[in-house]
């Protein structure tokens, strides 16, 4: 019971992450029709907001402190960051410590500008050529952003912390009565479950109950009419793609202290992440959340060593066996509208 | 002669100029010079040359004439690989046996993989062939380590049994890999003057194996079944009303494919007995995209001249470092130095990649027919200004196929 519970939960995480990446793909895709090879990219960049915000927030200054020598005994350099100079060091040190939600704030409107002109730039002038065109185009562009970033951030890890109130773990069993000890989850985790819920959530009620979100789910069901009753719908478009864009890059910042951000996290991030969309039906937004959520828990399921045993490697496949069983039985995906993508 | 009509025997003897006489063009540049960092006509890069260009060639029987994009042919030279050396440790180190299991062996599997991924098409099928070989690879990583050797790769020992051949030489190392005696890695040099040219045993094996692939894919593009697989990339659904089954068609263009992939994979053994799992990986299979989209898909030359290209950057644009880009700039003013030094820095040496992005996303945009097009595009031009009209040739670029966008 405790197994099963505790695979569950860490199915969450990694299923919370597959979730919004792919709800950012649906939603380009079921929008504008083209499918993304560079969201992957997107995820990655979005981990690096939140590296350079850390970054930027301990930009120090040295000074000379007399009361403290160095081993050669000379007077020590403290560095001291501006941030802790300007706002005293208690406030400065909160300020450093919680870098990665605070990266959240800046990340929104980095990752909008880059999908905006991602979009206008060079997506835009794909609509009309064929869809292997789109991969490979975008694929092209994934390896351009990778390679900027290694460029500026070189090839290694970055090791990016969450603040400390979220460091440790939280005895899940104990609050449902069972053994001290049995069902340990990291608060971090459990953080970017609910972030992940709240940003799904978020993007639903905004599609919903706005009036924005009612004219892109009409133009996502009929983008000619929608653009004969007198509305830009390209725009609106546009504006959906940074949305994606966002969505992508606020699964990268949060992800940031679970694993730690490098160059190419976005590729293996994106090969899930299509097989996600498949499952779940492409242009279904529910059915991308569903897939996500249930190939995360399947895959953490796969891993417990009681199901190792009987079948040794499915931890390692469990994903695409699962993918491909979908594809040859119900072609359309778990949620998959009728019409879309159909061969 | 050969079955095929002039213009193809020209563009055969072509091709086969060119690979013959390889460490002669590729080695422009005297040794020592400033330029003999230039030169490819060594047999290690050589030897990557037309194994890559094996690897395209059967790609863009798939890609080229039908249409399905796949993103899993790495698996299938993977899986040559793997059986080349298996081969080396079980049989002996003669080359052709490995060579042959490795076809065979990648045949079967691209049968099986193919049996199920095309049951769909566009970007289904793309997706499918992902999942098999990231499935093939993580495979290989972790539960088949018995007969991949995990991570470390797949290595001949000394206590292999080798039945035909010995386990160990004379002098008790591995034995090397050999066509019936003459060994794969043997290397004849010739110095002409300031020049010294290389002639290897492995590179010749390599590039006679890439003429018959070549003649071979020639042969396929110019038959029936070839115009069937261009008739399914131009309109499937017109196929299928005209009570055809396509899919017979795709499935054998597919294990052709495959098997291509798995002749590359069991040369690149040969050449150097060594599989690993990374050769499987999905990057890998992007790779050879990234080639035949390059040189031009559907076109014969094309996916030659991108693996040509792409592995020729590889290894010589990544050696481009600072100082000799300080070298090429010497006689600019000093601040003009540095700073054209600053700006060319990204994307020369590590940063070669970020060229190879850039200029592969450059073709897709404006030359969808690949280098090829561009190639077409500037002669058509230099004949206009003869005053000449010029003919489009229709044969070697395909348009564009609307089947795979549905």
């Amino acid at each position: 019971m405790d197994a099963i519970l505790l695979q569950t939960l860490n199915g969450l995480d990694k299923g919370s992450a597959y979730a919004l990446i792919a709800l950012g793909l649906t939603l380009i895709f079921g929008t504008l029709g083209v499918v993304n090879f560079a969201h992957g990219a997107l995820f990655m960049i979005g981990s690096f907001c939140a590296v350079t915000l850390s970054r930027l927030l301990t930009l120090s200054f040295e000074t000379v402190d007399p009361t403290k020598t160095d081993f050669l005994g000379n007077p020590a350099k403290v560095k001291t960051p501006y941030v802790e100079a300007w706002f005293g060091p208690e406030a400065g040190g909160t300020i450093i410590d919680w870098a990665v939600p605070l990266a959240i704030i800046f990340a929104i409107p980095v990752m909008i500008a880059i999908g905006y002109a991602m979009e206008r730039g060079l997506i835009k002038h794909f609509y009309k050529r064929p869809h292997a065109d789109q991969i490979l185009v975008t694929f092209g562009l994934a390896i351009v952003l990778q390679e900027v970033i290694k460029y500026f951030f070189g090839a290694n890890p970055i090791p990016t912390p969450a603040p400390e109130v979220f460091k440790g773990s939280f005895d899940f069993g104990m609050l449902i009565g069972m053994d001290a000890n049995a069902v340990i989850y990291p608060y971090w985790r459990m953080v970017y479950f609910f972030f992940a819920a709240l940003i799904i959530g978020g993007v639903f009620a905004f599609l919903q109950f706005t009036t924005f979100g009612m004219v892109v789910r009409a133009g996502m069901a009929d983008r000619e009419t929608v653009g004969l009753l007198g509305i830009n719908i390209d725009r609106k478009f546009t504006i959906m793609f940074g949305i994606a864009a966002a969505v992508a890059g606020l699964a990268g910042v949060m992800y940031t202290p679970i694993n730690s951000p490098n160059y190419h996290m976005g590729m293996d991030f994106l090969v899930l992440s299509f097989v996600v969309v498949v499952v779940g039906g492409m242009g279904s937004l529910p059915g991308a959340v569903l897939a996500g959520f249930m190939l995360g828990i399947l895959e953490s399921f796969a891993s417990m060593n009681a199901i190792k045993a009987i079948i040794p490697g499915i931890d390692q496949i469990i994903i695409y066996v699962v993918a491909i069983v979908i594809l040859l039985t119900r072609p359309r995906g778990l949620m998959g509208r009728k019409g879309v993508m159909e061969d | 002669m050969l079955g095929i009509d002039k213009k193809d025997r020209n563009l055969l003897v072509v091709v086969a100029v060119l690979a013959l006489a390889a460490p002669f063009i590729l080695n422009p540049f005297p040794a020592g010079s400033e330029l003999a960092q230039f030169n490819a006509g060594y047999p290690d890069l050589m030897q990557r040359f037309v194994i890559f260009g094996i690897f395209a060639i059967g790609f863009n029987i798939l890609f080229g004439l039908t249409g399905y994009l796949s993103f899993g042919h790495a698996a299938f030279l993977g899986v040559g690989s793997y059986s080349a050396v298996w081969m080396f440790k079980l049989l002996s180190m003669n080359v052709l046996p490995a060579i042959i299991l490795s076809v065979i062996v990648a045949g079967l599997f691209s049968l099986l993989i193919g049996f199920v991924s095309l049951r769909r098409s566009g970007i289904y099928f793309s997706i499918l062939t992902l999942a098999f070989a990231q499935m093939s690879f993580n495979l290989a990583y972790s539960v088949l380590t018995p007969i991949t050797n995990g991570e470390t790769g797949l290595q001949l020992t000394l206590n292999d049994p080798r039945v035909l051949g010995s386990s160990a030489t004379a002098d008790g190392s591995i034995p090397v890999t050999n066509l019936f005696g003459l060994e794969m890695r043997s290397t004849y040099e010739m110095e002409v003057g300031a020049w010294l040219f290389q002639f290897n045993a492995g590179y010749y094996l390599c590039a006679f194996i890439m003429l018959a692939a070549f003649y071979l894919a020639m042969r396929i593009f110019r038959s029936p079944f070839g115009m069937m697989l261009r008739a399914i990339k131009t309109n499937q659904t017109r196929l299928n009303y005209t009570g055809l089954n396509s899919r017979p068609y795709t499935l054998a263009a597919f294990v052709i494919s495959g098997m291509y992939a798995g002749l590359a994979g069991g040369l690149m053994a040969s050449m150097d007995p060594l599989a690993g799992a990374e050769r499987m990986q999905w990057t890998a299979s992007g790779e050879v995209v990234l080639m035949t989209i390059l040189g031009g898909a559907g076109t014969m030359l094309g996916p030659v001249l991108g693996a040509g290209f792409i592995k020729y950057f590889e290894n010589i644009f990544s050696k481009i470092n600072d100082s000799v880009l300080h070298g090429w700039f010497a006689f600019l003013p000093d601040g003009m130095e540095n700073a054209l030094v600053t700006i060319v820095h990204p994307f020369v040496g590590k940063g070669w990649h970020l060229t190879l992005g850039l200029l592969f996303m450059a073709v897709v945009i404006f030359l969808p027919g690949g280098l090829i097009e561009g190639g077409q595009r500037i002669a058509k031009m230099f004949k206009k200004k003869k005053g000449s009209s010029s003919d489009d040739d229709s044969e070697h670029s395909p348009k564009q196929a609307p089947h795979v966008a549905e």
